[in-house]
């Protein structure tokens, strides 16, 4: 558990960090949304101490985090930083063995973790293994540099933009990776973004930033059904809340016995599938993998329930 | 037609017409001055020859390649020649005439040396093939010096009268110029690396150097021999670990103390320039100062700072001719006897070889900066 006690980071002139609070649970993903500049990576920054608080405390698992050597406490903290930040000097397999060499692990031990990580962020190990982070697209270097956070297998995760440089299709793909290596393994997550819709797919908790002040933090249908201040709800974007809410619940709970005609759509699908579907087919009903139906009556009530 | 190349010819034209070298019957008569064409029996069509490389030189299809080729048989024609003219002239019993070089023979080895630098930039050769050419051309210059063709050049027959000499100051020479790189190392990449540390201390540190940097070599080799001189004679013991006010001990601390600015100043940029992110990076992973300084800072500065030791090195092999003033050694001897006794061909002595050592350092050196940059993308 990662508790922030009034954190307050000031620049000078500037208060990039003003007096947050909150928690995050053990095995949660929690995000921080945002306008460019309002805090998020000074905020991420504070925890793992790149950056010294002006007051307030961070406290993991009841212990003071000032209380403990800078370094000792960063290798169990996973950083992925904003951009990549690998070491052009250093080949893949270096850079993603930085963590564990410094923890000392025995050398079979680093080359086992490092084709596991390639393996599992979809870079063929033997190809990718040798080569200068030069020799990487943006997308690659930024999966590296998630790697490498995780090499250790950090309880805590911290990740800065890390799917920033990915287009939309691998991006989708690396959230729900994400997701699964998170349930996995249940490390801790605080995953900064400025896409409110990673922020509703990939968050137990979002913590909505303006100008160094959490105005929000709640789980994603809390601040989509009920946004605290207006800046809140512009942020989600008024005309697109119904279709993120939407996305964030499953086509399970509406299910119901029936036949339909038509293609049928997957047990998995989001209400949002099911509703563009039916849009798309011009049906009112569609059958389910497996059985059962979804009807659009059903889904107009549920988004009706969902309003109140 | 390409303008280097025609530059090249009017410079080789012209050296082709002035005297390639000077011939005197003993050391201080007045001498005769004979062109190529003259100096040689068979000189019309060596000139002949030269001449036709020079200007075909200027059409445009000539490959990179074939410049480089026609230049390095231009410079070894030269030199043959050179030595050729010398062996004809004063005989082989002949012990007090001399002939040297004269002007035509330095303006074509310019040129032919300036058709190699263009032939070679437009080669963009690969590093292998850079390191390959250097080896071959110093392969030459070594061929050509075994070779006793040029036996009765003067400034040869001056370097047979003082081998052991030679060899002494050569070594006296070497020690100078790569001992004082080594001190100021040993003292610049600590004080740059605590001075990236501190920034504080930047400003007044770099100030105290860029002082010294601008004192006159000559101004600072004379302030050495009092003040050593003092601290030899006042400190018991001073004496016997060498320090004095004249000979190598002043002449090395001189150049380390003009080594420091570009030691400390190179360590200064190439750490402040490695990326913010990768620094960042180095820290949340929770490496020590140390780790980041040894595993990250200095890999990654280290182009500027095999910059660094380019610049000093070549600076110092030039600088330690100076140190042949004060009793120090080094080739400078030979260029301040000459001096004093006008003797142009001693002078020579000590100037080639001084000039091809820096050269080749900073050629070597230049590539080794290519070489680290290159493994890690930066080319
Ligand atoms: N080292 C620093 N010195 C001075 N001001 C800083 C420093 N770091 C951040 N700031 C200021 O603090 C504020 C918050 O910056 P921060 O980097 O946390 O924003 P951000 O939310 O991560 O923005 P982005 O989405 O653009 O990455 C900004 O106004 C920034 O200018
Ligand atoms: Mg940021």
């Amino acid at each position: 558990m990662i508790e922030l006690r009034n954190l307050t980071r000031h620049y000078g002139e500037v208060t990039a960090v003003n007096d947050v609070s909150l928690t995050v649970q053990t095995g949660q993903i929690a995000v921080l949304v945002g306008t460019s500049g309002s805090g998020k990576t000074t905020l991420l920054r504070l925890i793992n101490r790149l950056v010294q608080p002006s007051s307030g405390q961070v406290l993991i698992d009841g212990a003071d985090t000032a209380s403990l050597p800078v370094h000792h406490l960063r290798r169990r903290i996973g950083y992925a930083i904003q951009g990549d930040g690998l070491f052009p000097h250093r080949t893949v397999a270096r850079n993603i063995a930085t963590v564990p060499r410094l923890l000392g692990w025995p050398k079979s031990r680093i080359d086992a973790r490092i084709d596991e990580l390639l393996a599992l962020f979809q870079l063929e190990p033997a190809a990718f293994r040798d080569r200068m982070p030069h020799q990487l697209s943006g997308g690659q270097a930024q999966r590296v540099g998630v790697a490498r956070a995780l090499a250790a297998k950090p309880d805590l995760l911290l990740m800065d933009e890390p799917f920033g440089a990915l287009d939309s299709v691998i991006r989708a793909k690396a959230q729900s990776d994400l997701r699964d290596i998170q349930r996995q393994l249940g490390t801790t997550i605080i995953l900064v973004t400025h896409d409110i819709q990673e922020a509703v797919q990939l968050g137990d908790r979002i913590a909505v930033m303006d100008r160094g002040r959490v105005l929000q933090y709640d789980s994603p249908a809390q601040i989509l059904t009920q946004p605290a201040t207006p800046f809140v709800r512009d942020l989600i974007g008024p005309t697109e809340r119904a279709f993120r809410l939407l996305s964030l619940t499953g086509i399970g709970p509406i299910t119901m016995p029936g036949e339909a005609h038509g293609t049928p759509i997957a047990r998995d699908a989001t209400l949002r599938d099911a509703l563009a579907e039916c849009l798309w087919s011009g049906r009112d009903a569609l059958p389910v993998q497996g059985g059962g139906i979804v009807t659009l009556d059903a889904l107009r009530a549920n988004a009706a329930q969902d309003r109140q | 037609m390409s303008p280097p190349a025609i530059l090249v010819a009017i410079l080789g034209l012209v050296g082709l017409w002035l005297p390639l070298v000077q011939f005197k019957p003993n050391r201080i008569a007045a001498g005769d001055s004979l062109t190529l064409a003259a100096a040689l029996e068979a000189g019309w069509p060596v000139a002949l020859g030269l001449a036709a490389v020079l200007i075909l030189g200027c059409l445009r299809y000539w490959s990179p390649r074939l410049r480089i080729v026609a230049a390095a048989l231009g410079i070894a024609v030269l030199v043959l020649s050179l030595g050729a003219a010398a062996s004809q002239l004063v005989g082989p019993d002949n012990k007090l005439a001399r002939v040297s070089p004269a002007s035509g023979f330095w303006l074509m080895l310019l040129a032919f040396s300036l058709m190699w630098a263009d032939g070679v930039t437009r080669m963009r050769p690969s590093l292998r093939a850079s390191w390959l050419m250097l080896a071959g051309a110093l392969a030459q210059v070594a061929a050509l010096l075994l070779s006793g063709q040029l036996a009765d050049v003067s400034v040869m027959r001056e370097l047979a009268a003082r081998q052991d000499t030679f060899a002494h100051e050569a070594r006296a020479h070497l020690i100078l110029a790569f001992g004082s790189l080594g001190l100021a190392l040993l003292a610049g990449l600590p004080l740059g690396i605590a001075i990236y540390q501190a920034p504080r201390w930047r400003g007044p540190v770099l100030a105290v150097l860029n002082v010294l940097q601008t004192i006159p070599s000559l101004a600072l080799f004379g302030i050495m021999i009092p003040i050593l001189g003092w601290i030899a004679a006042t400190l018991p013991g001073a004496g016997r670990l060498g320090v004095s006010g004249i000979g190598m001990f002043p002449a090395l601390v001189a150049l380390f103390l003009y080594s420091l600015l570009p030691v400390v100043s190179n360590t200064l940029s190439g750490l402040a320039g490695v990326p913010a992110t990768a620094r960042d990076a180095a820290a949340g992973l929770g490496m020590t100062r140390a780790q980041m300084m040894f595993q990250i800072l200095l890999p990654l500065g280290l182009p500027a700072l095999l910059a660094a030791v380019r610049i000093v090195l070549v600076q110092n092999i030039g600088l330690t001719v100076i140190a042949g003033l004060i009793g120090g050694g080094g080739f400078g001897t030979f260029v301040f006897q000459g001096l004093n006794q006008t003797a142009m061909d001693l002078v020579l002595l000590g100037a080639l070889p001084t000039i091809a050592l820096a050269l080749v350092s900073g050629i070597v050196m230049g590539l080794l900066v290519d070489q680290s940059r290159a493994t890690r993308g930066q080319a």
